[in-house]
């Protein structure tokens, strides 16, 4: 320090600056060079997995979201277009028509349409269904299992902590790969 | 049940169609039943061979929001945190910094419903340093990275109108009262404390705290649960008389970057000009980050005390942390992460009180008003109440107008 200057070049405030942040930025670094194998370009997102659901209705009303972001799947190549259709009959209908209160979906989501006899097909209408499982459990039950739950990545936030995840029963919520989003099924499951 | 139903509907008239149906599904129902042993993988009822020419419809699969679109909120977080710097140290406008708070409120608040945030990101940096198996999303570690690098060098202008939390509250503060000191002290420990308790709870892959006790979020969202909605809504209605109670008392990312201003290299100057002292600054900043003139050595204490002061606090520092520790062991339930929790987090509880302890007693040496780096969130609002920085703008006179 040049002792005639009045104010020095450097004074013990602005040094002891100056070295946080030296220190802050190494501490920034060897973060960064910490996290180098452990950060990855493509993100994970939050599914079901159909084989460990357990169609408890939480994902109607536990997600985040007003109305949740899992919504009712049909698999049609596994379906068995049956007339009796336990998915979308409740358990007692008093008749094999469209009327509300012979429908087990509380929303009247699933579109029952005539193929050929005695045929009929069962599409969900994403705008109504609410996540309830009500119709997977029927289907899962005494039917094919064609109809399924999954998170429906139109809608869903990706939180951290998957509000559903936290309380699903059967620990059915995975990360899957952001290119492969879906779980889809393939084959039947009786159960 | 369906035993039950087909009794019943025996005894009806007109319900044949059904009844056949059923004594169909019912039969081959029972003998899947007898052949699911042997055969899981097989359907109940086999899918048909249509002869009508039906086509098999696919499933609708929504992609997720596309990476291209991640880059972009990446680039816009960049790009308003540039902006942002150049409103408070080369344009100095309030008015600016207000249009850009509008604008990342809609963007990052109502766009993008407060997902991604730099708040909660602290969360997965910290699991993705204990959980090998956790790959930490690139956009996450910039949103976590950017405005902490932004503190370190010109303090905290991610906070002054980049985040949409923040955002928000300076919106909504109308009539901003002043909290006494003794409370602003007491409550600014929460943040620190909501840090380390997010930290640990994250690390140990226990939850994310952060994220679910994020009072603003379900705002943005328009939806969430009874009591995150209404604990947002009290956040908002003293917001309108408290400036900021978020950032101030709770944000957990706010306590990072106040510690990262401590080592800031330019802060926030309310006047690059000289100071009056009328202490209009002070009187204007609704948050309380402005710290008076301590009226030089003869006002003060006598360093010597002031030295024996910061010896014993200092020395004390490392019991305050052994004893929480100790205490916070003894609280947690035993065993596991619990237990490792409940000593972690009651050392970082001693060393919070012990740094705020010897961070309030430090003698300082200010010879103007000036803001504190730490606590000022840059919102540019005392700029346009000093009347140095007025007259440096040609909005008073620099003489005294003379009329006759």
């Amino acid at each position: 320090m040049n002792p005639d200057s009045q104010q020095p070049p450097v004074n013990r405030r602005s040094f002891l600056g100056a070295a946080a942040r030296v220190a802050a930025m190494t501490g920034v670094g060897a973060l960064l060079g910490k996290l180098a194998g452990a950060t990855a370009a493509k993100g994970t997102v939050w599914q079901i997995d159909p084989s460990k659901c357990t169609r408890c209705g939480n994902c109607a009303t536990a997600c985040v979201l007003e109305q949740s972001a899992v919504k009712c799947v049909h698999a049609y190549a596994i379906c068995g277009y049956c007339e009796l259709c336990t998915g979308y009959f409740g358990p007692e209908p008093n008749e094999l028509t469209t009327a509300a209160e012979n429908q087990h979906c509380p929303t009247a989501a699933i579109q029952r349409t005539f193929v050929e006899d005695p045929y009929y097909q069962y599409r969900i209408d994403e705008k109504l269904c609410i996540g309830c499982a009500k119709c997977v459990d029927g289907c899962n039950r005494y039917g094919n299992g064609s109809l399924f739950l999954q998170v429906r990545h139109d809608r869903c936030v990706n939180c951290n902590e998957c509000a559903i995840a936290r309380v699903c029963p059967g620990h059915a919520f995975v990360r899957v790969p952001v290119d492969q989003p879906y779980l889809l099924k393939t084959t039947p499951t009786t159960s | 049940m369906l035993f039950l139903s087909h009794a019943k509907t025996q005894r009806r008239e007109g319900v044949f169609p059904f009844f056949a149906s059923l004594r169909l599904c019912v039969s081959i129902l029972l003998a899947s039943l007898l052949l699911s042993a042997t055969a899981l993988a097989e359907s109940r009822f086999p899918p048909p061979d249509f002869e009508s020419g039906y086509q098999l419809p696919s499933a609708a699969t929504p992609p997720p929001r596309a990476a291209l679109l991640q880059y972009l909120d990446v680039a816009v977080l960049i790009a308003a945190l540039g902006v942002a710097l150049w409103l408070v140290y080369r344009s100095r406008s309030r008015r600016g910094i207000a249009a850009l708070s509008l604008f990342s409120l809609a963007y990052f608040g109502f766009y993008r419903k407060g997902c991604v945030c730099a708040i909660g990101s602290v969360q997965n940096v910290a699991l993705a340093l204990f959980d090998p198996h956790y790959a930490l999303p690139l956009t996450v570690l910039v949103f976590f990275l950017a405005p902490l690098i932004v503190a370190l060098f010109a303090g905290r202008a991610f906070c002054a109108a980049v985040c949409p939390q923040g955002a928000i509250q300076d919106l909504v503060l109308i009539r901003p009262v002043k909290v006494p000191s003794w409370l602003e002290a007491a409550l600014g420990l929460i943040p620190y404390l909501f840090l380390g308790a997010g930290v640990i709870f994250a690390a140990t892959g226990s939850g994310f705290m952060i994220c679910r006790f994020d009072p603003l979020v379900p705002f943005f969202r328009f939806s969430g649960s009874a009591f995150m909605l209404t604990l947002g809504a009290a956040f908002l209605l003293v917001g309108l008389f408290v400036g900021r109670p978020y950032c101030r008392f709770m944000c957990p990312y706010g306590a990072l970057l106040r510690l990262a201003t401590a080592a800031a290299k330019w802060r926030v100057r309310v006047t690059p000009d000289t100071c009056t002292q009328c202490a209009l600054c002070q009187h204007s900043c609704p948050f309380g980050a402005m710290r008076e003139p301590t009226g030089g050595a003869q006002k003060q204490e006598p360093l010597r005390i002031a030295r024996r002061r910061l010896a014993g606090l200092l020395l004390l520092l490392p019991v305050l942390v052994g004893l929480g520790a100790w205490g916070g062991s003894k609280l947690a339930i035993a065993g596991g992460y619990a237990e490792l929790g409940g000593w972690l987090f009651g050392g970082w509880t001693g060393l919070v009180i012990g740094g705020k302890w010897i961070a309030l007693s430090v003698r300082r040496n200010r010879t103007d008003f000036e803001p504190d780096s730490g606590a000022c969130f840059a919102c540019a609002r005392c700029f346009e109440y000093c009347p140095s920085e007025r007259m440096r703008r040609g909005l008073i006179p620099l003489e005294p107008a003379n009329k006759e």
